[in-house]
């Protein structure tokens, strides 16, 4: 296990940035390494078949095996896979369940008695919600008399939110006052058993009028709040607009319509639904957010509608060329410039898919836009568009360039579009910070501007410490010779 | 098999075999051959306090995973549903009995509720027509789950949001009876404290559960000296920050899921000799981590930058131990060099593992893009630069970075500034709705109503305060032989532990004005004993606490408690419980709104 210094710094340093060590002082992740290669010289020695260890028995995937996740996989691997099937069903279930017929052999009174003598008292809590059911299954045969008393009415208000707690069949009906309903219910609150305080709920949601719910509920906050969640789990969303509505809880009144707009699936529909939204109470600044949703999905609908005719069409080259990988219904505001800007970019702008447009529409601020139109104009390779982004003319007509998101970040797109050497340099060559410059020309490997600007620095031992990450003979090494060698700087260094 | 939760200060096994007990009581009620069909978000939980040996023994022969349609073919009598109590398995399990073919043998369903029966579900099986198919509807009170030693959780992915959000206090409540469950098993607590709503409601409600069992005197020698209950909302900071810890950074970036992580194979394949690299594993590694494997426990909660040492010292007393069989010459020697044989080659298969998955950590940490994000986040907390635009953050947006690194990010700026200027706000909400989606507006909504990321309110900064007085930045920072909890993040000390490390000395009084700015009330409650049960501390012996995470912890707080609890003259030692293990991601991805 010898290992010399030097390929161990290279082998761990190779990256530039160091984790979140501060101090470049020693690099104590090197010591990885060894271990690494302890372990290795290890394993020729050891046989290293994992079944002989006589240690815990785990299976490839690392599960114990006989652990309840593994055994599941064992026991219904022929059972089909289980992921997307489950997922899919989950999503179908309601519609589904049309088809389903419901089985009335199963509600009978003698299954239900079949399991009572077998097992004792299992009623939910919610049978003990229906009067009427509660007592059609209620027979008594042979039970033991303390028994009968599971059944009886006469329970306390403690005594009912105590049994209703266990689980334990125990009417409400027979809390008829105003005044009784609203001591149970603030029994079960004292309780804190939101399961109880649900349960109480139902009954008075079932019993009392909206209006005496609500006024009531407005004075017990915890109440409230159990019931705006169990509108929410049922779906129930007609009565939890008109409770927030009653509340003047505007905001959530907003949020809770407008959420509503993600179970819509079908675009026309989903629009018509966004127009509700605009007028709903959100602050001044998310009004215009909603608005922009809206108009955006609106104009979404249009460009799709004209594309995909385009492109099924075929006769038009950037869709033949680039064919579209998705449909642009539903995308983020900046994913549609990008779209806009790859597809639309020379369209006037009169029309609904011209860049332009959208930048006015959505007041796209200039750093946004031009970054957009840059990703997307260098994506398809046109260096022309992208030149013409920066440009700029004054009113002599000379022209200038001029980044509003900072040639850096010009350069990094551009990069990552894999832009050729040239262009790249053109645009390292225009940022103004020097040290940004010679990262980038070096990150980027583009000698020319590396050099230049050593020179211009009159930095000779950077320079030279350049000449060593070059290729040997090659035109940047005689380039740098030169410099090198030229008599007429004056090296600073 | 599960010998790692007896090590600890309080025997967590006690807490199992009680729990694998109920199990089994079950499981007898259901007389005759059986099949289970799993909710599957339950098998890990499960998996932590039961094989299944223990269900075979019990006469399970089979188990499936919940899902739509027909069940698949069993030949047993009873079929057991274990689920949570959530309307949408209602509706398979609905589908599951309503397709089941009538011409086959009549077999019995049960159902069993994790960890609570609810009303709502049995409505829903009732209107769906089933709910008089079950024979056994039960509850099994899984309330706090042991995951090692000194740790324990509810692993209730919504407990959060339900609390904070939603004021729902289901979640409270299942913590309260958790709570009531160790005292019955471990005795009384006499000391609770607490800071926050939350941890108020709940202490209101063990209170009262306890009023309620009066009659039944616990009897039991109280193991746990203190309780302490935080409301997570108390710390909104600590989670959103990048965690530094070996185990920390396990779960940021693979995520561990009860007690298992799954990492990419390649590092991991099997190298034999002669064997070039051919039948690559595609199926990810999966490796449990916890206390039962000696390494790990040494490194997890060691900050990343200190593993490295330890796993290299490692491997030369692993080579040392190997190279043992040079010198054993006799019989006697080398039977003993193979009987140490098993320990060493499980020693050098830990070893390796952990080897690998610090490479895969390093090629993170090393990154870039990871230093520039660490780099703001620590900046933020040490109170730089909050009040503005972060043009770092902004670069994020423009390229697009997932939006739930952006949220944490901004997040922990605005908890930085006690809230950010409105002018700020609205640039980044605008920023974010325009290029994630403006459907994302809900998800902003509920991070400001969770607090997490809001308009400052006055105009006051209170956060200088808050990390002066408590110290929560730490400049000199010793990463490989800490002296202060802050090394968890390298430099920031997490604001829930800092106070339960003031708590425990000097105590609260001394920093009565930070608690008052920080959210809810602080209290404390006593709970007599019986003289019989009064403890006498032999001198020099730690307290216990029991510190209870409402709404989720993070590992870089556990490090940092065990840390503390670690401490020669620390003088507390800590046992940790929680709604939930998480992180910054796991935490966000909770409030964000889920198409549907």
């Amino acid at each position: 296990m010898n290992r010399t210094k030097g390929d161990e710094e290279e082998y761990w340093n190779s990256s530039k940035f160091k984790a979140f060590t501060f101090d470049d002082e020693d690099d104590e992740l090197s010591q990885l390494k060894e271990s690494k290669r302890a372990v290795n010289s290890l394993r020729d020695f050891v046989d290293d078949d994992d079944d002989d260890d006589d240690l815990e028995r785990v299976s490839w995937s690392g599960e114990p095996v006989g652990s309840i996740s593994w055994t599941i996989k064992e026991t219904a691997g022929n059972s089909g896979s289980t992921h997307e099937g489950r997922e899919q069903k989950s999503r179908n279930n309601f519609s589904s369940y049309g088809q389903l017929s419901k089985p009335v052999s199963t509600y009978s009174l003698s299954s239900l008695f079949k399991g009572r003598t077998r097992f004792g008292s299992f009623q939910s809590l919610s049978d003990a919600l229906s009067d009427t059911s509660a007592k059609s299954y209620a027979p008594e045969l042979g039970r033991p008399k303390g028994e009968y008393r599971d059944y009886s009415n006469d329970w306390s208000l403690s005594d009912t939110v105590r049994r209703l707690r266990k689980g334990k069949v125990c009417s409400l009906e027979r809390f008829r006052s105003l005044q009784d309903k609203l001591q149970l219910l603030e029994e079960a609150v004292s309780m804190h058993d939101g399961n109880v305080i649900t349960a109480v709920l139902i009954f008075l949601k079932r019993t009392l009028s909206k209006e005496i719910l609500f006024r009531e509920l407005e004075v017990r906050q915890v109440a409230l709040r159990h019931l705006i969640h169990f509108l929410k789990e049922i779906g129930d969303q007609k009565l939890l607009l008109d409770l927030f509505r009653f509340l003047d809880r505007t905001d959530e009144l907003a949020l809770s319509h407008y959420r509503e707009h993600l179970n819509i699936q079908d675009p026309e529909k989903r629009k018509e639904f966004l127009k509700t939204c605009v007028g709903l109470p959100f602050s001044a600044e998310d009004s215009a957010h909603i608005q922009d949703h809206y108009t955006l999905l609106e104009r979404q609908i249009i460009i799709e509608a004209t594309d995909r005719h385009l492109e099924s069409a075929g006769q038009t080259e950037i869709f033949r060329k680039h064919p579209r990988k998705a449909s642009i219904l539903n995308m983020p505001l900046v994913t549609t410039l990008f779209y806009s800007c790859f597809y639309h970019y020379t369209e006037a702008e009169g029309t609904f898919s011209s860049p332009v447009n959208l930048k006015k529409t959505f007041k796209i601020p200039d750093k946004q836009y031009v970054l957009t139109a840059l990703a997307a104009r260098a994506k398809l390779r046109a260096w022309h568009d992208v030149d013409a982004l920066f440009t700029t003319k004054n009113w002599l007509g000379y022209t200038k360039k001029r980044a509003p998101i900072g040639f850096h970040r010009v350069v990094e797109i551009l990069h990552k579009n894999s832009a050729p050497v040239q262009i790249l340099q053109e645009y390292i060559n225009l940022v103004e910070d020097v040290d940004i410059k010679l990262n980038l020309a070096t990150k980027f490997k583009c000698h020319d501007v590396v050099i230049d600007t050593c020179r211009d620095l009159k930095d000779r031992q950077q320079l030279v410490a350049y000449r060593s990450k070059v290729d040997k003979g090659s035109a940047e090494e005689e380039k740098i010779d030169a410099t090198l060698n030229n008599l007429h700087i004056r090296w600073k260094n | 098999m599960a010998a790692h939760l007896s090590y600890g200060r309080v025997n967590l096994n006690v807490l199992r075999e009680a729990v694998r007990r109920e199990l089994r009581e079950f499981l007898d009620k259901c007389a005759g051959s059986k099949a289970i069909v799993w909710d599957e978000y339950l098998t890990g939980p499960f998996g932590l306090i039961a094989q299944y040996s223990l269900l075979k023994e019990h006469e399970v022969e089979k188990m499936f995973t919940l899902k739509g349609n027909r069940l698949p073919a069993a030949d047993v009598k009873n079929i057991i549903f274990f689920v949570r109590p959530r309307l949408e398995l209602m509706d398979i399990i609905a589908e599951n009995v309503l397709s089941e073919d009538r011409r086959g043998p009549a077999r019995d369903f049960h159902i069993l509720f994790v960890p609570r029966r609810s009303l709502l579900c049995e409505q829903r099986l009732k209107d769906l027509g089933v709910l008089g198919s079950f024979i056994h509807r039960e509850e099994y009170s899984l309330d706090l789950i042991p995951f090692d030693g000194d740790l324990l959780s509810m692993e209730s992915e919504s407990a959060f949001k339900e609390c904070y959000l939603e004021s729902d206090q289901t979640s409270l409540y299942h913590a309260a009876k958790g709570l009531m469950t160790l005292q019955a098993l471990y005795g009384t607590i006499p000391q609770i404290f607490g800071k926050g709503e939350c941890a108020r409601q709940v202490a209101n409600m063990m209170i009262r559960m306890k009023r309620e069992f009066t009659g039944s005197q616990n009897s039991v020698f109280p193991v746990f000296d203190n309780l302490l209950l935080l409301d997570r909302n108390v710390d909104l900071l600590t989670p959103l920050a990048t965690q530094l810890t070996y185990e920390g950074l396990i779960d940021e970036i693979y995520g561990i899921q009860n007690s298992y992580v799954k990492l990419p194979p390649e590092k991991f394949a099997p190298k034999k000799q002669g064997d070039s690299g051919k039948d690559l594993p595609t199926e990810a590694k999966k490796l449990q981590l916890n206390s039962a494997e000696e390494l790990y426990a040494e490194i997890r909660d060691k900050n990343f930058n200190a593993v490295g040492s330890v796993l290299s010292k490692k491997a030369k007393v692993i080579s040392a131990a190997f190279e043992e069989r040079h010198n054993a010459k006799t019989v006697g020697e080398i039977k003993q060099f193979v009987s140490q044989l098993p320990h060493m080659q499980a020693a050098r298969g830990s070893l390796a593992n952990h080897t690998s998955i610090a490479e895969l950590i390093k090629d993170v940490t090393t990154s870039e893009d990871f230093f520039d994000k660490l780099t703001v986040e620590q900046e933020f907390m040490s109170g730089i630069d909050t009040d503005k635009v972060n043009s770092y953050v902004e670069d994020c947006i423009a390229q697009k970075h997932p939006l739930i690194k952006v949220l944490r990010l901004i997040c922990l700026q605005s908890v930085c500034n006690s809230g950010l200027k409105q002018k700020v706000l609205d640039y980044y909400r605008r920023e974010i709705l325009q290029t994630y989606g403006y459907e994302h507006i809900l998800t902003l909504y509920s991070l400001e109503k969770a607090g997490l990321l809001r308009p400052q309110a006055g105009g006051r900064n209170n956060y200088p305060t808050i990390r002066k007085t408590l110290r929560l930045w730490m400049d000199d920072v010793n990463e490989q032989n800490p002296t202060d909890i802050s090394y968890v993040y390298s430099g920031y000390a997490p604001l829930s532990v800092r106070l339960a490390q003031l708590l425990s000395r000097p105590g609260w009084r001394s920093i009565e004005e930070v608690l008052r700015i920080l959210p809810g009330p602080h209290f404390e409650e006593r709970q007599p004993l019986p003289t019989g049960l009064q403890k006498k501390r032999q001198p020099g012996e730690n307290r216990v606490t029991l510190i209870f995470f409402l709404g989720g912890v993070t590992y870089a707080e556990i490090a940092a408690l065990r840390f503390l609890s670690q401490l020669e003259d620390g003088g507390t030692e800590y046992v940790i419980a929680t709604t939930k293990l998480m992180n910054g991601t796991s935490w966000i991805e909770s409030l964000m709104e889920k198409p549907v």
